[in-house]
């Protein structure tokens, strides 16, 4: 969201009072921590350190250093798919929202594909926290009804006659799609295959990147 | 309840609209709307369920009109009220007005990574065995409950068939109004496509939902 205020100022003016134009949302966000740090409920610099633990250490890295080790490691897979939960807790992506995993396998005949109708369930140790479309009406409403029409949305489109399958996370168990290894990627170390797994390839609503869409991100 | 967070089905929002690059928060209020969720639902005060049901318990015009982190300053202030740790007149005067209780527990900084980083469990030792295996075919209750509940409405009185037992959880109806955990089993279930949403819909779409036992009747 921004934060600019239009007031049509000529060139040179003083911006410092800006910030007396808050809106009300950030009134209130301000109002409730300045309250419950008074009263000692919540503690500045734990705010702090959360803010950064999700904005720096927690994301979707994680989940392509699992996606990763499953393409190149087959030991690795079988766990991953028997017990999701030991093997992605084994690589140390623990903690809140993760406590409880299921890896999904596409194949070239089924296409995964996870979603909160309910709320914003997401797995946030090998995810971080979830991308504003996730959470918002038009994936949470459309997903379980037509799921095609939500890859058409992402610009992906699938052969006729593959099934999806769409699972809505009402419980505490989280899902983590693992997309299919692309081709042309025989040899190629686990460092390498991380890069080709994007967020929205773990979440369903895209393919990992093939050799050649790699290259073409980096341009 | 039958709020506007259940939007499973509904039409009109138009399509998803990813962000390219998005970052992991748009404005500072939602690094603090975040951190401050985080932090007070550490205090113990309350718990998962009943923050969730603190959320979906906005007006459901407010609730649609509202951003994700906008619904969940909403849902903390409502809970922070709810448990008499804050009064209305001091979150309109964004300080402390009156003397309150302590909290359970507050979150320092030193117990971020302790708390937030490492595995809880919903699972509960089961008071009884599982009433359904995998492959019994059940049909989802037809249930319109006032408080919690985490069965869509757009799978109610549908059948389905157990595809995996995911063990002995946590019961949301009960445990987001503070009446105990109420351990019940949980299962996902497999739906068809066209048994929610009828015979032109997309014959290669196929569901699966987490549901309590509480919501499945024998077929």
């Amino acid at each position: 969201m921004s934060q600019h205020h239009d007031h049509h100022h000529g060139a040179g003016h003083d911006h410092a009072h800006d910030h007396s134009h808050l809106s009300d949302t950030e009134a209130r966000v301000r109002a409730l921590e300045s309250v419950l740090t008074e009263k000692g409920y919540v503690d500045p610099a734990a705010l702090d350190e959360l803010i950064e633990t999700y904005e720096t250490k927690v994301g979707p890295r994680n989940g392509a250093h699992v996606v990763a080790k499953a393409w190149s490691d087959p030991a690795f897979r079988e766990r991953l798919m028997t017990n999701a939960s030991e093997a992605i807790h084994s690589l140390g992506y623990t903690g809140r929202q993760g406590e409880h995993m299921v890896a999904l396998e596409n194949t070239p005949t089924l296409h995964n594909m996870v979603v909160c109708t309910l709320c914003s369930c997401y797995p946030w140790p090998v995810l971080g926290l979830p991308p504003v479309w996730y959470k918002s009406a038009p994936y949470r409403s459309k997903a379980v009804r037509d799921p095609r029409g939500v890859l058409s949305d992402f610009g992906v489109s699938l052969p006729e006659g593959t099934e999806i399958r769409v699972w809505d996370s009402t419980a505490e168990i989280r899902y983590l799609v693992i997309p299919m290894r692309p081709e042309g990627t025989e040899g190629w170390s686990e460092e390498q295959l991380m890069k080709l797994v994007t967020r929205d390839s773990m979440i369903g609503t895209g393919l990992a990147l093939s050799p050649a869409g790699l290259q073409e991100a980096a341009e | 309840m039958n709020g506007a967070q259940d939007l499973g089905g509904m039409m009109g929002f138009g399509p998803v609209e990813p962000e390219k690059n998005e970052p992991v928060f748009h404005a500072e209020w939602e690094e603090r709307a975040f951190a401050l969720t985080v932090a007070m639902g550490g205090t113990g005060e309350w718990n998962i369920d009943s923050s969730r049901f603190a959320r979906e318990s906005a007006h459901p015009a407010t609730y649609l009109a509202s951003s994700y982190y906008q619904i969940w300053l909403g849902g903390l202030e409502r809970l922070l009220e709810d448990r008499g740790l804050v009064t209305r007149d001091e979150l309109d005067a964004g300080r402390s007005l009156h003397e309150s209780r302590p909290v359970k527990r507050v979150i320092t900084k030193d117990l971020v990574a302790p708390v937030f980083g490492q595995n809880g469990t919903y699972e509960r030792e089961p008071a009884a065995p599982a009433r359904f295996a995998v492959g019994d075919a059940v049909v989802t209750k037809v249930m319109h409950p006032a408080g919690h509940t985490r069965i869509p409405r757009y799978v109610r009185g549908r059948p389905g068939i157990i595809e995996r037992i995911h063990g002995c959880h946590v019961l949301p109806d009960s445990n987001s109004l503070y009446q105990g955990e109420a351990p019940t089993w949980l299962y996902s279930v497999a739906f068809k496509g066209t048994d929610i949403w009828g015979a032109d819909s997309d014959p290669g779409l196929m569901l699966r939902v987490d549901l309590w036992e509480t919501y499945l009747d024998a077929r």
